[in-house]
């Protein structure tokens, strides 16, 4: 049976690695960013692996005005309706400091679009009787560290945003996979200092099309980071404010 | 960022660079890159020696961009990303009928770093070198993007194809596959005694691919004893080739020992039987039989090993007496030693392929390695062969405009293309390429 999966944030490695895994299986394929050119080659890569149909459309998480279209293409294919969300920006924590502005644009890029963009296509997936979300976030979003708050606030937000979403879902048949990664060797993460036990995307778009199969509710990947995070959850605030982990 | 400082090493690890490198993921990053620092690139760093490091400078790792841009059923040409590696592209093809024309002894090489070098394989004595099957380059010097092929751009074609990155990136190509029956593989070995029987072996063989190992530690009367392997792809059902393993750990000194190589080469002579055998693999176990092994190279240890890989005219076939004997006395072969029968076909200025009979054998890197690998260079020299410079990281200077007579012509287009010097790697420096000029 043919299934459609819209990849929002699609030029990111992780999404590029997960796209070719469903492209594998047959899936037809939406890719959804900005850069419409790498898209382009993101999708004759997509059609090559396998993929029964590999699109792209536009999506910019900070323009509303893109999600209609990529809804109208997804409704118009056959089977259900999947969507897996790479979409995210991390400036860094000295960039915001300077320039707390760019609080906004963070939050949209990484909560605020993608749960609009959700909201907009969530009675499509309902009406079709099943389908899977993917959210990805951030083991950041697990609490607010000295380094990087800001982006992990967006993504706590999002983390309850796909909790409230999996359990209207659940009750027409459908799913919503949290994805909590730990360091993934992205063009986001490349040269920043104080990486350690990076995945590659393979490995991640590998955990996270397991996560689909099984239905799973949250997962961290790769499957160490829920111990680490479990130890840091865990620690009092009282001693917590004191670190820089 | 688009910079991180690393520290890494060819495939041999004898030598390392720390070099600011620069992965970009899509072309508009590519650009951004070229417009800040230009800078060499490098695929999977397969190649032994130095011709993908740029000790204190800068480089490009083009191993995110790896994907199959279009293929064309009716020709069997593939568009391809630089960076998508050989055996995946072999994985996702044959089971379709087409496999790349020319696959090298690896699956992890990526396709600009096939053609950078202007890689060879198993069928090079009927099918050529890899970039006699490149219909198109798309190379990208200055942030600015460029077709080069055989009808078009031919110099800058011929200077790129084996030119070791020294033109440019390369950001994709076009490379025609061939039908294959399969992703099946028959092969048949058999043990052969002697150097002049391989040598007459080599010569008669009427098969698709054929390759032979020998056991570079026999001396005297077995002095060149191996095992010929001969294959045709075909189809069928065979188990799926076994996951890869990796090697844990840099192995002690002892491992690759001179008397437990003995032992284990003497093993694996008589593991084909006197009569032969012939036997029906997954394609990837006979094109890329040390890919089981992930990080195969620890084996030789902290210090690394060297890979000797020479070609000579078929008419000096006696010179390989000599080095295998000089070999087997120096006591220090590992077991990876071939030879094989060479074509003539070759597509670039710089390229190695030549008529002949081409040797290549690793060397832990210990006291006595290159000092036996010079001679083994000064022998080639005299004998107007030439060395591979995806393997090199000693060759002496002044062989190389007898071993690459183009290289006068490559080095003055390599300069206009690159006056500043921005693609030199620490291999065209310790060769002293652009003085050829």
């Amino acid at each position: 049976m043919s299934e459609t999966w819209i990849i929002l944030g699609a030029t990111s490695s992780m999404a590029r690695a997960f796209a070719r895994a469903v492209s594998r299986n047959g899936a037809q394929v939406l890719l959804a960013g900005r850069d419409m050119k790498d898209l382009e080659a993101s999708a004759s890569d997509c059609s090559l692996q396998g993929a029964k149909i590999a699109e792209v459309v536009r999506f910019d998480a900070r323009d509303a005005n893109t999600f209609a279209p990529i809804v109208q293409r997804a409704t118009a294919l056959e089977g259900m309706i999947n969507v897996a969300i790479f979409v995210g920006s991390m400036p860094t924590q000295d960039q915001i400091d300077a320039d707390p502005s760019l609080i906004a644009g963070t939050v949209t890029d990484n909560y605020a679009g993608p749960a609009t963009f959700l909201q907009v296509i969530a009675p499509a997936i309902e009406e079709r009787g099943g389908g899977t979300v993917v959210g990805v976030g951030s083991v950041a979003g697990d609490r607010g560290r000295i380094g990087n708050y800001v982006y992990g606030s967006a993504k706590a937000g999002f983390h309850t945003y796909l909790s409230g979403l999996r359990n209207r879902l659940t009750r027409s048949g459908g799913h919503v996979v949290t994805v909590k990664p730990g360091f993934v060797d992205t063009a986001m993460t490349w040269g920043i200092e104080g990486m350690f036990l990076v995945a590659a995307p393979d490995k991640i778009a590998a955990d996270i099309l397991n996560a689909v199969d099984k239905r799973k509710d949250v997962i961290y990947t790769p499957g160490f980071w829920r111990l680490i995070m479990g130890i840091i959850k865990a620690i009092p605030e009282r001693v917590f404010k004191k670190l820089s982990v | 960022m688009i910079w991180n400082k690393l520290t890494y090493t060819g495939w041999g690890r004898v030598h390392r660079a720390t070099a600011q490198v620069a992965r970009p993921e899509r072309t508009s990053s590519l650009v951004a890159i070229q417009a800040h620092t230009d800078a060499p690139a490098f695929g999977m760093c397969r190649s032994y020696g130095d011709s993908c490091l740029n000790d204190g400078g800068h480089a490009i790792d083009m191993t995110r961009m790896d994907r199959l841009l279009g293929f064309d059923a009716e020709t069997g040409v593939l568009e391809v990303e630089a960076g998508a590696r050989i055996g995946d592209i072999a994985r996702r093809f044959a089971p379709d009928g087409w496999l790349p024309a020319v696959m090298p002894g690896t699956g992890f090489a990526t396709i600009g770093g096939c053609i950078a070098h202007d890689v060879h394989g198993k069928n090079h004595h009927g099918a050529g070198s890899f970039g006699q099957h490149v219909v198109e380059i798309t190379l990208m010097n200055g942030g600015k993007l460029q077709k080069v092929s055989p009808s078009k751009n031919v110099n800058l074609f011929r200077a790129t194809v084996g030119g070791m990155g020294q033109t440019g990136t390369i950001v994709s190509a076009k490379i025609k596959l061939l039908t294959c029956k399969g992703d099946i593989i028959t092969v048949t070995e058999r043990r052969i005694e002697n150097l002049d029987h391989f040598l007459e072996a080599l010569n008669n063989s009427q098969s698709t691919y054929t390759v032979g190992w020998i056991d570079a530690t026999a001396t005297g009367e077995a002095l060149g004893r191996g095992i010929l392997e001969e294959a045709e792809t075909g189809y069928g059902l065979v188990p799926d080739a076994k996951r890869s393993k990796p090697v844990p750990f840099n192995a002690p000194k002892w491992a690759l020992s001179n008397p437990v190589v003995r032992l284990f080469n003497a093993a694996y002579f008589r593991r084909v039987p006197e009569l032969g055998r012939t036997s029906v693999k997954p394609i990837t176990e006979f094109f890329f039989p040390l890919d089981k092994l992930l990080e195969w190279n620890r084996l030789y240890g902290k210090r690394g090993f060297h890979q000797f890989q020479c070609v000579v005219p078929v008419s000096e076939a006696g010179v390989l007496r000599t080095m295998l004997d000089k070999i087997g006395n120096a006591g220090l072969a590992s077991p990876l030693a071939v030879l094989k029968r060479m074509g003539p076909g070759r597509a670039g200025l710089m390229s190695f392929p030549k008529e002949g009979y081409t040797l290549a054998i690793d060397f832990p890197n210990r006291a006595g390695a290159e000092p036996l690998i010079a001679e083994l260079e000064d022998i080639t020299a005299k004998a107007g062969g030439r060395v591979y410079l995806a393997k090199d990281a000693t060759l002496n200077p002044v062989h190389l405009v007898k071993m690459y007579p183009e290289v006068a012509k490559f080095a003055k287009l390599v300069s206009e293309i690159d006056p500043d010097g921005m693609y030199e790697t620490d291999q065209t420096r310790r060769l002293n390429i652009r003085s050829h000029a």
